[in-house]
């Protein structure tokens, strides 16, 4: 059977479908349970990330969902794409994603461990970091973050990723103490102190 | 020339290091996220360029969820409460494709979506069309090692919104798809042939590029239909795909 709206493109490949806003309603499609829950509650050395998520007013977003995606402690993957081979992790129940939709306040949440430093393909070594997609509503597209750790400040001045960025904004990539155990990390849309976002 | 199937092989390695996939960013397909035409898009578009990101580790892998993810009747949303769903009952089924035409198998696919009277099961939703008590409206399921995933369902009413004057919603589905890798996140809607509401939609229209847009259309598929029972539509999705060709130049020749 063909397949009917995959049409062939230019050089033979098929168009890609187009992305669309999650929409005002995605808290009754995309929110889990356990969403928030890199690594099972108790988990030794886990912590909880928190943060709102603000619009170019500065208001908070209420109709959004942050999703990340991390290498383990060891900096390894469970994945067959990782050419170092896949790994299982070494903490039961982690699963290196996390979604979590924010509440009426705009917060989100995510409990994890801090993934281990991973080397580059092209040389050099990346701080631990986590991959950010931020959906909502008035957001056609994803967008895309990266947060770091505050507690290694001389492997994120190393990082090429977090070097690439202006000196001035690399502060909204890092996370901070929350003073209670925890991290904060905000993300700001739009205006003052926007979040670097990327291009992937 | 290196093949995708070494690129994507355990231990592939250059003398550069390790061997990652590389996924093109595509070129006029997505919207833009400053979309005036849809007014929610004014505040929450990112005003400074983005940042060029090199697809690194990880990147290149993402969450390979499995069928713990999904409940027995997750994919048949007239089952899911004591009675039937009022409304059309409808099959959509497709493939989940990359670039080149390969499946993506074993791959989640999460759907939610009105009821037939327009109307979410959402607190935020208030317009006066009825609740139907034997619809969620909310269905996941995997694709299997062809890249195939089927939903039962009922066809999703049309809905009003205050975006601009006297403005609706065309029908559609809300699709969340993973892929296998980070780069491959995609959120879209489904539409249906020969809706009469395109003309004024934003977010249809927010695809710039006539044959980009005509890939969130699903299509009649009487193969799919089952008699005195439910009609069948077929969608395909394709997600951006690892390209063979980049890493082919291994010697000294470094860019
Ligand atoms: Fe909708």
């Amino acid at each position: 059977m063909s397949d009917q709206n995959a049409a062939v493109g230019a050089g033979g490949r098929l168009g890609v479908t187009p992305s669309q806003t999650v929409g005002p309603f995605l808290h009754i499609g995309l929110p889990w349970p356990d969403g928030p829950y890199v690594v099972p509650e108790g988990t030794a050395g886990a912590v909880w990330i928190t943060g709102t998520v603000y619009d170019g007013a500065g208001q908070p977003v209420p109709d959004a969902v942050v999703e990340t995606w991390q290498a383990d402690p060891d900096g390894r993957f469970d994945h067959p794409d990782d050419p170092r081979g896949a790994a299982k992790p070494s903490i039961p129940g982690f699963r290196g994603f996390a979604r979590c939709d924010t509440d009426a306040d705009g917060r989100y949440r995510v409990l994890t461990v801090k993934p281990g430093p991973l080397p580059c393909p092209d040389g050099g070594t990346e701080a631990p970091h986590l991959d950010v997609t931020v959906l909502a509503r008035g957001l056609l597209d994803r967008v895309v973050t990266r947060i770091y750790f505050p507690d290694e400040d001389a492997a994120n001045a190393a990082d090429p990723v977090m070097s690439a960025v202006p000196p001035d904004r690399r502060g909204t990539l890092v996370a901070e103490p929350d003073g209670d155990g925890g991290l904060r990390f905000d993300i700001r849309l739009q205006g003052d102190g926007e979040t670097i976002f990327f291009e992937v | 020339m290196t093949g995708l199937d070494d690129i994507r092989a355990p231990g592939a390695v250059t003398r550069g290091g390790l061997v990652l996939p590389h996924y093109p960013i595509p070129k006029d397909v997505h919207p833009s996220l400053d979309s005036p035409e849809y007014r929610s898009t004014a505040l929450r578009h990112p005003t400074q360029p983005l940042q060029l990101m090199p697809q690194r580790l990880t990147e290149v892998t993402g969450p390979l969820l499995g069928e713990e993810r999904v409940g027995e009747l997750d994919h048949d949303l007239t089952r899911q409460h004591d009675g039937e769903p009022q409304g059309q009952r409808i099959i959509v089924h497709g493939r989940v494709l990359e670039e080149d035409g390969r499946p993506v198998p074993n791959t989640l696919v999460e759907v939610w979506q009105a009821n037939a009277a327009g109307r979410y099961r959402h607190t935020g939703d208030n317009w006066p069309a009825p609740l139907d008590p034997n619809f969620t409206g909310v269905g996941r399921c995997m694709t299997d090692a062809d890249g195939h995933y089927r939903f039962v369902t009922v066809k999703p009413g049309i809905y009003p919104w205050r975006n601009h004057d006297n403005a609706w919603r065309p029908s559609h589905i809300h699709f969340s798809l993973f892929g296998r890798a980070f780069t491959q996140r995609l959120i879209t809607q489904m539409y249906f042939p020969d809706d009469p509401l395109f003309f004024q939609d934003p977010m249809w229209n927010s695809v710039r590029d006539e044959n980009a847009r005509q890939r969130m259309l699903c299509h009649y598929d009487h193969s799919a239909t089952e008699a005195e029972w439910a009609l069948g539509f077929r969608f395909d999705i394709v997600l951006r795909g690892p390209q063979a060709s980049v890493f082919e130049e291994e010697d000294d020749d470094d860019e």
